[in-house]
């Protein structure tokens, strides 16, 4: 078995990618989830359907759509290439977009559950003892929202890092670009270069499982304290 | 009783698929899928006609890329006959036992074009456009998969452009995919197969690269081990060696080889 044949390229390039994601995720995540645990709007209900949309969908509708969105003369595209002088699609901010979406249920979902396990409780006592909205809300439910904090981070980062579809429709294959490590497994299958897929997916398949058990352990150990 | 009389009928009905004389898996590489359908719509009416039997051929047409359809044959996948895009694919499944011995022939010579969606931006020569400068995406199908891809990596070689266009490159995983790339106009231009172009209906421009800047594309086609003893599959084959066969398959966009 000859280890030079694998190119860490697209290994890393899936870590940043799947890096980059996540910090997104968590950004746009956080208010989005808890206005989810905490609104009675009449909009909850299809924003929540919304939001878990990419987990029933096909990975090649997201993409077919973001292929045409994403194009020199696409609604997102063009504006950017007004702006940035190249389009959306083929590029690893496009890709960056896109996992930000592919991969919203699984940040979105487990930190709407943990506010919501919160409650409203902790944070109206805050409030009482004279801290301000900002601060009940980074000093008291955050904290103890910190089991969906770590979920929602390792498995949206583990989920972008299994994204295949959609890369593969608006990726274009471009090393140091778009050739993130599940394309190149892909191409090394087809070319018929299986000792590498094979070392390749293996890899993937032990990540995914230490990453796993990582979730679950967090989930049973992780006290909730202040 | 008679309920599971009418649960057997039901089952029968729904699952037990119509009889025909002879039904066929055919695997197509993903330049040949339009031409494919015809050659296989004209070989069922044919039977059709000619058997005058109350159950005609059958053929079901799965495409791919020619080395997604090759890895899957040599798993056991249910193909019977492959239209590669290649013939070193063809070459090896015989050479592994997965084909028929002495099945294998060329049954088109694949054409490379350079393509784009805008009526204008190809004038004539493509030479101009490839050199203008004047585009940010040049589509092509991944050369180490996909034999137009190594076609159109080969034309760039010749015309001394490889490292002018590196960076603007983006490769679909088949020839399928580099002309939709253009088609939805992610990229101003592409090389794709002359077929795709002559049998897509929306406007474009396209420049038929000449056959002398590149390798050969021949596409063979080759009788596969599940399809040994398939009358409707060896049947197609010596329909697709005919007068009426090849004269679709150059109005499609393909040359023949020359015996």
């Amino acid at each position: 078995m000859n280890f030079s044949e694998i190119d860490a390229g697209p290994v890393w390039l899936s870590l940043q990618l799947a890096g980059a994601t996540v910090i997104l995720l968590l950004i746009a995540g956080t208010p989005l989830a808890w206005w989810l645990a905490h609104t009675r709007s009449r909009w909850r209900t299809c924003t929540e359907a919304l939001v878990a949309l990419p987990l029933v969908l096909p990975p090649t509708v997201l993409g077919f759509y973001l292929l045409i969105a994403f194009g020199p003369h696409g609604w997102l595209g063009g504006p950017v290439k007004a702006v940035t002088g190249s389009a959306l699609s083929f590029t690893f901010w496009g890709l960056v977009l896109a996992s930000t979406l592919y991969s919203l249920p699984f940040v979105v979902q487990p930190l709407q559950n943990a506010f919501e396990t919160v409650g409203r409780a902790p944070l109206e006592a805050a409030w009482t003892l004279g801290a301000s909205r900002w601060d009940a809300f980074f000093t008291v439910a955050s904290p103890m929202a910190l089991r969906g904090y770590v979920t929602a981070a390792v498995l949206g980062f583990a989920h972008t890092l299994g994204e295949f579809g959609v890369v593969l429709m608006v990726g274009g294959n471009i090393p140091g670009q778009t050739k993130v490590v599940s394309i190149d497994i892909y191409d090394r299958v087809e070319t018929l270069d299986f000792a590498s897929a094979h070392w390749l997916s293996a890899g993937l398949l032990l990540f995914s499982f230490v990453v796993l058990v990582f979730v679950y352990t967090v989930n049973r150990r992780l006290p909730i304290r202040i | 009783m008679k309920k599971i009389f009418c649960f057997a009928a039901l089952f029968w009905i729904a699952f037990v698929p119509e009889i025909h004389a002879g039904e066929f898996n055919l695997a197509v590489a993903a330049n040949f899928l339009e031409p494919a359908r015809r050659l296989v719509s004209q070989f069922e009416s044919q039977s059709e006609s000619q058997s005058k039997k109350e159950f005609p051929h059958r053929v079901k047409i799965i495409s791919g890329s020619t080395g997604k359809l090759y890895a899957q044959t040599i798993h056991g996948a249910p193909f019977d006959v492959l239209l590669a895009a290649d013939s070193r694919r063809p070459r090896l499944l015989e050479e592994r036992g997965d084909a028929v011995a002495g099945s294998r022939f060329t049954y088109a010579l694949g054409r490379l074009a350079l393509w784009s969606a805008d009526p204008d931006r190809i004038a004539g020569d493509g030479r101009a456009a490839l050199t203008s400068g004047k585009f940010d995406r040049l589509a092509l199908a991944n050369p180490k998969t996909a034999p137009y891809g190594l076609a159109a990596e080969q034309t760039m070689e010749a015309l001394g452009l490889s490292e002018a266009l590196g960076d603007k490159l983006v490769r679909g995983e088949s020839v399928a995919q580099a002309f939709h790339f253009v088609a939805t106009e992610n990229a101003e231009l592409g090389f794709v197969a002359l077929s795709q172009v002559l049998t897509y209906k929306e406007k474009g421009s396209h420049w038929e690269v000449p056959a002398s800047l590149h390798d050969p594309i021949a596409q063979d086609a080759v009788l596969l081990k599940r399809g040994k003893d398939n009358l409707a599959a060896k049947e197609f084959l010596k329909f697709l060696r005919s007068a009426a066969a090849k004269k679709i398959i150059r109005e499609l966009g393909y040359e023949l080889p020359k015996r």
